[in-house]
């Protein structure tokens, strides 16, 4: 649902402010879109939906069903398959909740992003902490142990202490399911510019740093389980979805801006492919009227680009990359051929970054945080 | 085009005069003013700095290249033959203007009537009152708010010794009185001494290249006359060339059947280079020798730097661009040179900061070059002591560019650096800054004395590698551009040289090894360390930057390991971005330098030896 009622301050995703939308034309648009690409990857079963955005709580939970009817008909939509929704604490309440329980959604994801009011100024949010309390409540209230809030960190001008203190009060009112995000400040946004114009300081890398290791060792210890970079899950609540990307699953993306991967098979293809629907809502609604799906670029992934892909996400798991996987994607060279070799991984193995061993290869503890530092010298040594 | 026949203006009709201000004071939009009023371009709104002809000199706004006009004029029913000869009014191009006083008898002195009497004015009527030209003062830009003639008048009368009611009041923009100054220089400056009868006798005042026709001269008559077919010869470089065609410049060339005694005009004769009309020369007839004009001298290069191609595989455009950049411009000297990090690449010689500032630019726009400058080498030399050196090399006594090349203390008797013997005037006020400048840079005071009640001459030994960088620049600075700087080779002297090594986790960086005065050592070895850890990315560990001499460590910045690095969403859209980004710094490892366990990106020794452009 590409649609906000208003830009936060660090946003930068492909969505759209507009005075009015013409829901029921979006809405036959996306069921359209949903028919033509299942036919088009002819898959059988979907396992997970998610509905994001943009702000999908703002969609009706109309909206909703009538998506969630075109997936069951056009393939099977098991009854305990994963379906998520993003909902903003604005609009969140709980008859509104309930509504899109009604129409089929069973996990709820709250755009929390900070408990504190002045954190949640600086970001440009919508609403205040105890909004946001009350919209995570409602969820719970509504989809126990399905509940997982968004949460960001290294704020311009936070402090260690500031942070400890948001950690301590979010777990008080969290579920099962943390999505904990370094804030990023991306090019092009207010708060980037705000920043380097001198009006807010710049976070170090050090503090960052530390707030991350903190927030995984408080989060560890209160029972949650990290099982990728930016999530967390106790109880065994982890996105079924989210993993999928890690894992290289096939995914289709419907809506304006959606990305997929996957294999064209109803028109005869046989590789998989990343392919990315049209940006701009208006421009993507009249493609799918006249052709059925809106595709704005598809390309083939080599084997090779599909192995890095493979590489790049599944590192970012606690699982990392299983031996099976990997043979899915790379039959004749198998994780230890590649990896096992003296070589960049060995070197990376003995200084304690990573681990090659019967479950497969994976980050250890440390790796983690700076797989990005890894990930270079691994790519230059699969492409050899 | 018709050949003008300007054998019809006697000597006495002719005035040569020159304009002379410092930077901004108006000169050039005087010049153009004369130019329109002498009927010798329209009077249209986009006469801007007409005589400035280079693509820089019209975007900075300043003359680069000494160009001449000649203008026609009828005052009080004769008619005159005025040649105005454009000088650059920039401290770099002193010499230039030096030669093209030579060719007049008369200057008119620009003086902003709000700035006043600024360090080239002096500078410049120095050099107009030690060559006894007449001089009119004008001041300029009366139409602007904080115009003070009077007090701009009294300036001149108390430092010129210039009566004020000598002074014209003009506004060159809007061209306020300036037809008075075209009547003052008929009226106070005198024509020409000389005579046609005489032999030829031409200053070379300038020269530019062009590509069909070759080398244009722009010169002056002393004596003689000279025309198509004649046979001529260099005094400098004793060449012998035959003429191809003379004219004057209004300010296009225009061609004449000759040039006569006291008229200012130019000369194509064949030469293929600028080196061959080299700014001073004296040009006389063949078998007809005469005594060369006074003055003549090779530009002294104040800065120096070296210059390298981006990439190697640049080298030859490179060095195609230099070649044509110097045809129109002898005052950069050019010697080959190399360095370990970059290659082959050129060490070049200007006349300033602002002269090489030109001079890159002009490689970039008009040559499409882009470089890298860095501080320059000098040629150090050893002594040596050790008898296997010796006979490896067949000589006691070596000459060391390349820092590898440097040979052990122990193997030394002695280590020797360039020298030379500088020579600063500079106003008395500026003595207490400009000697401690000197002393800070290691030179050691040879003389000093006044030159008159207000200027002092400081002769200081400098050590050469000193001054190649930023002395000069540096001068200019802190005597708010009055001070004035020349120098001379003096030899080599002793010297406690050290080789200074930077080492990344104790491993030692080749490229960056400098040779170096022990004094400057530690402050030199901070600035690269420091320099280093900016350009260096952060790794898995801690990496220690080091500079040593020997086993000693002088300097040291530590650059930290990376605690976090993994970017904190990667869903849907961010894979490709992000597969893109991480095959790029894959790509990247294998243009890494590897210095022990350290990975260093090729363009960091770029970046941390290229100079400062700070100014």
């Amino acid at each position: 649902w590409p649609y906000c009622r208003k830009r936060c301050s660090y946003c930068n995703f492909n969505t759209y402010v507009v005075p009015a939308v013409d829901e029921a034309a979006v809405r036959a648009c996306l069921v359209r879109e949903v028919q033509t690409l299942l036919r088009l990857s002819q898959v059988h079963s979907v396992s997970s939906v998610f509905f994001g955005g943009g702000t999908p709580s703002l969609a009706s939970p109309g909206t909703v069903a009538a998506v969630l009817e075109a997936v069951a008909v056009a393939a099977h939509l098991p009854a305990g398959a994963e379906v998520t929704l993003e909902a903003n604490p604005s609009s969140a309440s709980t008859s509104r909740l309930a509504g899109f329980k009604a129409a089929g959604v069973n996990r709820l994801s709250v755009g929390v992003q900070s408990v504190d009011d002045a954190e949640l100024r600086i970001l440009g949010r919508e609403h205040t902490a105890a909004e946001a309390r009350k919209a995570v409540e409602a969820a719970r209230g509504l989809f126990p142990g399905r509940t997982s809030i968004d949460l960001l960190f290294g704020l311009p001008g936070q402090s260690r202490d500031a942070w400890a203190q948001r950690l301590e009060v979010a777990l008080g009112l969290c579920d099962s399911h943390i999505s904990l995000y370094q804030l990023t400040l991306e090019r092009g946004t207010a708060l980037a510019a705000q920043v380097r114009r001198g009006a807010l300081p710049t976070p170090t890398q050090d503090l960052l740093a530390d707030m991350y290791q903190t927030a995984r060792t408080v989060l560890v210890a209160a029972g949650f389980r990290h099982y990728e970079v930016s999530n967390f899950a106790r109880k065994g609540a982890l996105s079924t979805h989210n993993l999928s990307y890690w894992r290289a699953d096939q995914y289709i993306g419907v809506g304006p801006g959606a990305h997929g991967r996957f294999v064209p098979r109803g028109e005869g293809g046989h590789s998989r492919e990343a392919r990315v629907q049209t940006l701009e809502p208006v421009a993507w609604m009249r493609e799918v009227q006249s052709q059925g799906h809106g595709t704005r670029s598809r390309a083939v992934l080599s084997p090779l680009e599909q192995l890095e892909e493979l590489l790049a996400l599944g590192l970012r798991t606690d699982e990392g990359i299983t031996h099976e996987r990997w043979g899915h994607f790379s039959p004749q060279l198998s994780l230890q051929a590649v990896f096992g070799a003296p070589g960049e991984a060995r070197a990376l193995q003995q200084q304690g970054w990573l681990v090659l061993d019967s479950g497969g290869l994976r980050c250890t503890w440390a790796g983690l945080a700076v797989l990005d530092s890894l990930l270079p010298d691994l790519l230059w040594q699969l492409q050899r | 085009q018709e050949k003008l026949d300007i054998s019809t203006y006697p000597v006495e009709s002719i005035r040569n005069f020159s304009i002379i201000a410092h930077v901004d004071h108006g000169k050039s939009t005087l010049a153009d003013r004369l130019l329109e009023i002498t009927g010798t371009i329209s009077k249209t709104d986009r006469n801007k700095q007409v005589l400035d002809k280079l693509q820089v000199e019209r975007e900075r706004g300043i003359t680069v290249k000494a160009q001449s006009a000649s203008l026609f004029y009828n005052h009080e029913g004769i008619n005159y033959l005025l040649n105005l000869i454009d000088t650059p009014g920039h401290v770099d191009f002193s010499y230039e203007v030096s030669r093209s006083l030579s060719a007049c008898q008369g200057v008119i002195l620009v003086v902003d009537a709000n700035e006043g009497i600024q360090a080239q004015t002096v500078a410049n009527f120095y050099l107009a009152f030690e060559a006894q030209l007449s001089i009119i003062p004008v001041i300029n830009k009366i139409d602007l708010k904080n115009a003070d003639p009077e007090r701009v008048e009294k300036q001149i009368e108390k430092l010129f010794d210039i009566p004020t009611d000598e002074c014209i009041r003009i506004s060159a923009k809007q061209g306020t009185n300036v037809e008075k100054v075209l009547q003052k220089v008929i009226e106070k400056i005198p024509p020409p001494q000389c005579n046609t009868a005489d032999p030829l006798k031409a200053l070379v005042f300038d020269s530019t290249f062009d590509h069909y026709r070759g080398v244009i001269a722009n010169i002056a008559l002393f004596g003689g006359e000279i025309a198509k077919g004649h046979k001529i010869v260099s005094a400098h470089t004793k060449k012998r060339y035959e003429v191809n065609e003379v004219g004057i410049l209004t300010p296009d060339e225009q061609p004449t059947h000759k040039l006569y005694a006291g008229q200012v005009g130019y000369l194509i004769a064949g030469m293929k280079e600028v080196a061959e009309a080299q700014i001073g020369d004296t040009l006389f007839l063949y078998k007809q020798p005469v005594e060369p004009l006074p003055g003549f001298k090779s530009a002294k290069p104040m800065v120096f730097a070296g210059m390298y191609p981006i990439d190697q595989t640049e080298y030859n455009n490179l060095k195609s661009a230099l070649e044509r950049l110097t045809l129109n411009d002898s005052s950069v000297t050019v010697h080959r040179d190399s360095s370990l990090a970059l290659g082959a690449g050129w060490r070049l010689g200007f006349l300033g900061l602002l002269h090489m500032e030109v001079f890159n630019q002009r490689l970039e726009q008009e040559y499409n070059m882009s470089v890298i400058l860095t501080a320059p080498t000098v040629p150090y030399k050893a002594v040596l002591s050790s008898a296997k050196l010796i006979k490896e090399y067949g000589k006691d006594q070596i000459t060391i560019i390349n820092p590898a090349q440097f040979p052990d203390k122990l193997s030394v008797s002695e280590y020797l650096e360039p020298t030379v013997l500088g020579t600063i005037v500079t106003p008395h006020e500026y003595i207490g800054k400009i000697i401690t400048l000197c002393q800070d840079r290691r030179a050691v005071q040879k003389d000093m004395l006044y030159i008159d009640e207000n200027r002092v001459m400081l002769k200081y030994l400098f050590p050469l590698n000193e001054i190649v960088v930023d002395f000069y620049d540096a001068l200019k600075s802190l005597s708010s551009g009055y001070a004035s700087f020349d120098y001379e080779d003096a030899g080599y002297q002793s010297a406690d040289l050290i080789k200074m090594d930077i080492l990344l986790n104790g491993n030692p960086v080749e490229e960056l090894a400098t040779i170096i005065h022990n004094d400057k050592a530690y402050a030199a070895g901070k600035l690269l360390c420091e320099r280093l850890k900016e350009t260096i990315p952060r790794q898995l560990f801690e990496i220690a930057i080091q500079a040593a001499i020997g086993k000693k460590i002088i300097a040291r910045e530590t650059l930290k390991a990376y605690r976090k690095n993994v970017v904190a969403k990667c869903y849907g859209g961010d894979i490709t971005r992000r597969m893109k980004l991480l095959k790029r710094q894959a790509e990247g490892k294998r243009l890494m330098r590897k210095i022990g366990n350290v990975e260093v990106p090729r363009d960091a020794f770029i970046r941390v030896l290229k100079r400062e452009t700070d100014k």
